[in-house]
Formats: C-alpha cells, sequence, structure tokens
C-alpha cells in the first residue's frame, strides 16, 4: 500500500556541512541506526506524508494542542510534529544523563548555598551582585533548606549538539519547565502511526515519567506522612499549557486544582473536596513564584493561594519547584555554570557549556569587542531569542552601534559563538531535508535525581533556521534513546 | 478542624467543583440529545412547516420565549431549527451545549476518560461545522441523527470506560436531574395543548399528537407495548410521570437520583448529600403514594411546576452540600 511514486525519505537528503543525527558520517555504524535507515530508505516519501496528515488530524482530535486565545476566542494549535525520529545511542545517552545529574547536583548546591552561607560569593567564584541582584532571588528563602535539600525538583537542560556532534549547554530551565508531556505523546503518536519504523529496535520507554515524578512529590512531603497527597496546581484552562498539566496530573493519578481550590488553614494546606476540607502534602505547581501567594508576592494575584509560603517554610507542605530557582537557570549565572559544578563537585563538567565570555571579566570583553562580527552577543537580563544580535547576520552599522553599548555597558552582556546546530531528516513541504535541533531531557530530583531516557527534540522547521522555540516556527519529534 | 473536614486516608478524593462540572457535563450532553429528538419529532410530525404551534411549544419547554423573539418574529421550522442548531449565545441551544460540554469536559481531563474526552472534542467539532445547509428540511433528520448517535456514543463510552468512583456517581446525578427535568417539561407543555376539547371527540386526529409527544420522550414503543389499545391522557400522562420502567419517567430517575445520592453519603461519607436525599424522599414520596388520576384531578400542571420547582431546588441542595458553591 506504500508503493507510491515520488522516491523514499532519504533518497536525495543531504546534511550538507552539519552532524546528521541519523547519517552520523565518521562514526562506526550502529547497527539499530543503520535499520532505521534501510526502513526509512524503503519508505516512499509519499507515504510517510500521509502517515503525517493522519497524525496531525489526530494530535487536534485528542486535543494535544496549546491555546491561543485572541479576542476572546480560543483557537488549539498543534504543536508541529514531525514524525521521523531523532536517535540518541546509548554512550551519547550516558554522556547526557550523568552531565545533566551532575548539573542538577552543582544546581541544588548552588541554590542552597546562596539562601545560607553564601560561601560561593564570600570566595568570589561568582560575583555577588549577579546572584544577590538577580530578579529571581527571593528573599522569602533566606535561611529556609526545603526537603531533601531539592530546590529545582523538575529541570529542563537544553542539550544541542555543534558540527563536529558535541554535546554542550545551551540553557538551563529550573522554574517550571514544560514540555515532558509532548515526549511521552510522540511516543505514542509514532507506535500508533508508524510502529513498523520501531519494530524490533531495542528503544528505550518513556512510560515511566509519571511514576518517577510522584515517588519524588512523596519523598518530599513532609516527614511522617503515611500516604502523601500531591497535587497539581494550573493557572486554570486558559493557561497555553493546560494540556500537559492534565497530562502530569493524569500520569500522576492526581487532582489537578486551581488556587481557588487550595485553603491554609491552621498552618496546612487544604483541598476544597466534596467531603469537606482534605490535607494536601506537596504541591506540583505550574504557576510562577509571583502568582503563587498575594501575602509573599503579588498581591494582586487571583491565581495563588494565600499563606501558603509560610505554611511551606513551616514544612507543613512541600512545592516544587521550590521559589527563587530561577537564580539558577539566569543566563548571566549560566556562564558560570562551569565553575559552580568544579566548586561543590570538584569535577569537570560533564557536559560543557556553549564556549562563553563574559563581558564583564575584562578578557572576555576584549574577546568579545575583536570577534563581534562572528559572535552571538546575549543580554543577560532578557530570555526568549530577543534583543541580541548575531555578528554573521549584521551590518557594519549595527555592529559599530552595539560596541558602543557593550562598551558602556559590558556586565549586561555575555557572548558566544555561533553554534552550528546538528541536523535531523525532517519531513517539509518539497521533501525530506536537513533541520537543526535541540534537545531538552527532563530532570526529576527527590532525594536523587533520575532523568527521563529521551527528551524533547525541538526542531526549527525553516530552513537555515536555528530558533527551535515553538512560538517561533518550532516543531518537535520523537527521541529515541537506544538500549 | 470543625465539621466537613475529612482526615481519611486511603479515599480517593475529588476536587468540590470538579464534581460541579461532572454534573454539568452530563446535564449539557442528555440536553443535546432531547433538543434533538424534539426537532427531529416536531418536523417529522408537524402538520406543515409554518405549523407554529408545534414549533412555538420547543421554545416553551425550554423557556426559551425571550430570547428567541429577540431574534427572530415568526416561529417556523427555518427559524426554530435556526436558533437551537446554529446560533450561538442561547442558554439551551446545541451550539452552547456543546461548547459548555467541552469546557466542563477540559477542566474534566485528568479524571474522565481519554476516549470520552476525545469523542467530545470530535463532536464539538462537528456540530461547530454545522451551516444554513445542513438545515434543508430534508436534511434536519440526519442533522439530528448526528446529534443523538453523538451524545449516544458520548452515553455508551462513559457506560464503558468512566472509572466509577464518585466521579461518575456525580456525572450520573447530573444525567438523571436533566432527564427528570426534561421530561416534566415535555409532558407539561404538550399536555394540555393535546387535550381533546369538548369541541372535537375526533381521536384519531390526537392519536398523531400523543404519538409526537412519546417519540419526543423516545417513549413510543415502549408506551405500545404496556398500552395497546391506545393512548389514553391519563395512561400517556402516567407513563411519562410514574412508569418504573421507562428509561425517561420522571419516577425512574428520581429512584436512579437517590441510589447514586446514597452511594454517595454511605460509601463515600459525603454528609453534604443529606438535604438532597431529604428532598428526594419528599419528592419521590409525591410520586410514589399518588395515582395518575388523583394527580389529574388535582391538576397536572401545577403538581409539574412544583416538580420542576424541586428538581431545581435539588441541582441546588447538591451543588451547595457537595460542589462548595
Amino acid at each position: 500500500m506504500d508503493d507510491l511514486g515520488g522516491g523514499s525519505v532519504l533518497s536525495g537528503y543531504d546534511p550538507g556541512a552539519f552532524f546528521c543525527e541519523m547519517l552520523r558520517p565518521g562514526q562506526p555504524p550502529d547497527p539499530a541506526l543503520s535499520l532505521l535507515v534501510s526502513r526509512l530508505s524503503a519508505m516512499p516519501v509519499e507515504a510517510l506524508r500521509r502517515r503525517a496528515a493522519d497524525a496531525e488530524r489526530d494530535l487536534l482530535e485528542r486535543g494535544i494542542t496549546f491555546t491561543v486565545y485572541s479576542d476572546a476566542a480560543a483557537i488549539d494549535r498543534v504543536f508541529p510534529f514531525d514524525l521521523i525520529p531523532r536517535v540518541i545511542t546509548a554512550p551519547e545517552w550516558r554522556q547526557i544523563e550523568t552531565g545533566v545529574i551532575q548539573r542538577v547536583r552543582a544546581m541544588n548546591l548552588f541554590l542552597h548555598d546562596i539562601y545560607h552561607d553564601r560561601k560561593i560569593l564570600k570566595d568570589r567564584v561568582i560575583p555577588p551582585e549577579l546572584v544577590l541582584g538577580n530578579q529571581a532571588y527571593c528573599e522569602v528563602m533566606i535561611g529556609f533548606t526545603p526537603p531533601c535539600g531539592t530546590y529545582a525538583h523538575i529541570c529542563g537542560i537544553d542539550v544541542i549538539r555543534d558540527d563536529a556532534g558535541r554535546f554542550m549547554v545551551l540553557e538551563d530551565n529550573a522554574r517550571t519547565p514544560s514540555g515532558v508531556s509532548y515526549v511521552v505523546e510522540n511516543r505514542h503518536m509514532t507506535q500508533r502511526v508508524l510502529s513498523d519504523l520501531m519494530r524490533g529496535l531495542a528503544v528505550r520507554s518513556v512510560d515511566e515519567y509519571g511514576l518517577r515524578l510522584h515517588r519524588a512529590m512523596t519523598e518530599i512531603a513532609p516527614p511522617g506522612v503515611l500516604d502523601p497527597q500531591v497535587v497539581l496546581l494550573s493557572p486554570g484552562i486558559f493557561n497555553s499549557a493546560y494540556f500537559e498539566h492534565v497530562f502530569l496530573a493524569r500520569e500522576m493519578g492526581v487532582p489537578l486544582v486551581e488556587g481557588s481550590d487550595l485553603i491554609v488553614e491552621a498552618g496546612k494546606v487544604w483541598m476544597r473536596t466534596t467531603a469537606g476540607l482534605a490535607p494536601v502534602h506537596t504541591i506540583y505547581r505550574r504557576l510562577n513564584d509571583d502568582s503563587l501567594d498575594p501575602d509573599a508576592f503579588r498581591p494582586d494575584s487571583l491565581l495563588g493561594v494565600r499563606g501558603l509560603i509560610e505554611a511551606w517554610r513551616r514544612g507543613a507542605v512541600a512545592i516544587a519547584n521550590a521559589v527563587g530557582t530561577g537564580v539558577a537557570d539566569d543566563k548571566a549565572v549560566y556562564a558560570y555554570m562551569p565553575r559552580i559544578i568544579r566548586y561543590y563537585l570538584a569535577e569537570d563538567p560533564i557536559l560543557p557549556n556553549v564556549e562563553t565570555r563574559i563581558c564583564r571579566e575584562p578578557d572576555g570583553l576584549a574577546y568579545t569587542l575583536d570577534h563581534l562580527h562572528e559572535l552571538v552577543v546575549k543580554p543577560v537580563a532578557e530570555s526568549g531569542g530577543y534583543g541580541l544580535i548575531i555578528g554573521p547576520h549584521a551590518t557594519k552599522a549595527q555592529i559599530e552601534e552595539f560596541r558602543a553599548r557593550l562598551q558602556a555597558h559590558p556586565d549586561n552582556y555575555i557572548s558566544q559563538p555561533v553554534v552550528q546546530l546538528s541536523v535531523s531528516p525532517t519531513l517539509c513541504e518539497h521533501g525530506v531535508a536537513p533541520r537543526h535541533v535541540d534537545l531538552r531531557p527532563f530532570a526529576v530530583t527527590g532525594r536523587d535525581t533520575w532523568v527521563l531516557p529521551g527528551g524533547l527534540t525541538r526542531v526549527a522547521l525553516r530552513a537555515g533556521s536555528l530558533v527551535v522555540n515553538s512560538s517561533q516556527g518550532g516543531g518537535s519529534k520523537d527521541t529515541w534513546v537506544l538500549a | 478542624m470543625g465539621a466537613g473536614v475529612s482526615d481519611q486516608i486511603g479515599v480517593n478524593h475529588l476536587i468540590a467543583r470538579h464534581a460541579a462540572g461532572l454534573v454539568w457535563l452530563a446535564r449539557y450532553m442528555e440536553r443535546i440529545e432531547n433538543l434533538a429528538r424534539l426537532l427531529d419529532v416536531t418536523r417529522t410530525f408537524a402538520r406543515d412547516s409554518d405549523d407554529s404551534g408545534s414549533w412555538l411549544s420547543i421554545l416553551r419547554i425550554n423557556s426559551d420565549e425571550t430570547a428567541f423573539f429577540e431574534r427572530h418574529s415568526e416561529t417556523n421550522a427555518d427559524t426554530i431549527t435556526r436558533f437551537y442548531l446554529l446560533e450561538r449565545g442561547n442558554p439551551s441551544a446545541v451550539q452552547t451545549a456543546i461548547h459548555m460540554a467541552r469546557e466542563n469536559a477540559r477542566m474534566l481531563r485528568a479524571l474522565i476518560s481519554t476516549e470520552m474526552w476525545l469523542q467530545i472534542n470530535i463532536f464539538h467539532g462537528r456540530i461547530r461545522a454545522l451551516t444554513e445547509a445542513d438545515l434543508v428540511p430534508d436534511h434536519l433528520t440526519a442533522v439530528c441523527t448526528m446529534l443523538k448517535e453523538g451524545t449516544q456514543a458520548h452515553t455508551g463510552i462513559t457506560e464503558g470506560t468512566f472509572y466509577r468512583d464518585q466521579c461518575w456517581n456525580f456525572y450520573m446525578i447530573g444525567r438523571y436531574l436533566e432527564r427528570a427535568d426534561q421530561t416534566t417539561r415535555l409532558l407539561d407543555i404538550k399536555f394540555n395543548a393535546l387535550l381533546p376539547s369538548a369541541a372535537t371527540s375526533d381521536a384519531n386526529v390526537d392519536a398523531g399528537q400523543w404519538n409526537t409527544l412519546l417519540r419526543a420522550a423516545a417513549g413510543y414503543h415502549a408506551y405500545r407495548r404496556e398500552h395497546p389499545n391506545g393512548f389514553t391522557p391519563p395512561e400517556v400522562a402516567g407513563f411519562l410521570l410514574l412508569n418504573g420502567l421507562f428509561p425517561r419517567s420522571v419516577r425512574l430517575n428520581l429512584a436512579q437520583l437517590e441510589w447514586h445520592l446514597t452511594q454517595l453519603h454511605g460509601q463515600y461519607h459525603l454528609r453534604g448529600a443529606a438535604m438532597a436525599l431529604e428532598r428526594l424522599d419528599m419528592l419521590r414520596g409525591l410520586l410514589v403514594t399518588q395515582s395518575i388520576e388523583q394527580i389529574l384531578a388535582r391538576g397536572l400542571s401545577p403538581f409539574l411546576d412544583y416538580v420542576q420547582s424541586q428538581i431545581g431546588a435539588l441541582h441546588g441542595d447538591i451543588m451547595s452540600g457537595l460542589c462548595g458553591e
């Protein structure tokens, strides 16, 4: 039934100078990958396109969507899904997994330190003003140790690969990283529409996430509670990530609550149930820090729970992630992560940063000024890919204008080389073509850290684009970690 | 902590707001089926498309006269079907019902089965896609069939996939409240209109109308089996009100309602169910201790008004006692 014309999926596919996640030039052939490549080579591209159409309709019907609100109308959009999987071999995964665990450990030790003894600041490893003057630094955390010493229970570490195939960390997400629901749903989609591609291959399962997450949430619950009640706190059905909140609540088997369902009374947190008030022990919250408790943060927040932070500080309830974790994923602090890892763990980073120069340091500034035309210079106080300069794409005038700004406020900037992200074959309008990808593995930490085998592979669907964000034309792929 | 605090361990708690959502989800889905049947039956048995009395009665059953006449001046097949099937913003129209059902289902997505959500989501898309072209007379039955089949698929999927903890009890309470309410409304509006006046004694003319009434309640064939000799007004009213076996009789729905409320009260120790149970006890007593002849002798309309107000109050008891409202 698949014998339509139009060539096979991989005929004519040419990744050029980029590192290709599928063809792996220069690497010893992996038997599982070779089998996958031969299956793709035998599949007509039209058959793939037909299955892609099935998949898109399926996602829409299942409501695996994010919701965009405009003029009071709710529009459900599908996060574009590309059927051709991104593959990670077992040795590669070992590096990512151990690297992520190492990074999360260092982040939690760093967060504990900056809210207690501040040794790392006294030892001048990182400038104190970057931490204490940081917008995400949270006064209410000072002197408070959350259970297990864990602050960033759910972490998403964005990993990219350069043209030589080297993995490196581009960004840390330690607040409320999203995307894990797509990891699992993408796998289910592959199993529905492309199971023949996977047959006989030892691909590691992603179905354990809810179980592991729930286990971590019970580990951090107040001590002495036999069967802790975990809830997922969502801003509600109008939040664009609402599907993920549903997914997480369902996978953990816990109530999906909104702020109005919770109340703090007699120093404890309760939920309003059909039987009256029932105790709550752990809250996995998908609200921002400043919405969480009108008493502690924004007094106008309607989404949060009055008195929650005080109850937490007294140990009556656990909250994941802790507030104030944003210091650890800040762009300015990112530049110091390799030093932070060495400082707390006395180990070299298993996953390096993208080579980053800190413009507040004289050497870094000098190098950056000398190489503006070939660097990406990023402001450290913003996020989302805006307000930066990409040297190779800038005009002379833009570079000179930027030079003046940089010299006036060097503290506000870091610089990095333009990394040529690895590519993966992707179904496009005119056949299968190389498109740039990144990877967001998810780490769950209660007492220990566990990393979901795989992660969210985001793909820049526009030719040549290096921006994988869903807000800027990105899609996603199923990520296969080979056993 | 005071009354109303549960400290049981191992109980699967249900958030009060979600319980309310389950009641509403069932009610809205049930409304779509009722409306579809009513439109279809009216179209089939109305003497012609300008039989304004038949079409008007649909408005009266749903208490929609005000909302309707703000938009339309005449009641006929075209305006009524447009009002109920295409226009948005009418609280009892199909577009509103499916929208509200889906919003509730969206809120409840972590609780209902994925199959339930999937079907509601697709059904929603189908209803949203209805256009004027679907309302031409010979196509209206097909639309009504699509609506009935959609809600019946929902009912079947719910029966087959919905986990039967207290969520299910709340859902079923919504369904039975809505059915009991719809049957009283239908009977109230249609019954008096169909009573043979002193001037006409042509029983055959009326047979068609009784037929319509029973079909609108999906009870025609069951009624025939129970009363093969024809239609008498007391028997039809008795069938719809007091029959213990007919799925849409008021009596059966109240009995099922009681069973689910008792479950909540007994199995789940929801003390907030007490008030609703008390009212239900009184209401069922009213139906069980009287024959249809006694009810008719005292006046059907005031009786139905009272039953309807009590069904509304029951909904209120459940919302305030159990759903935190």
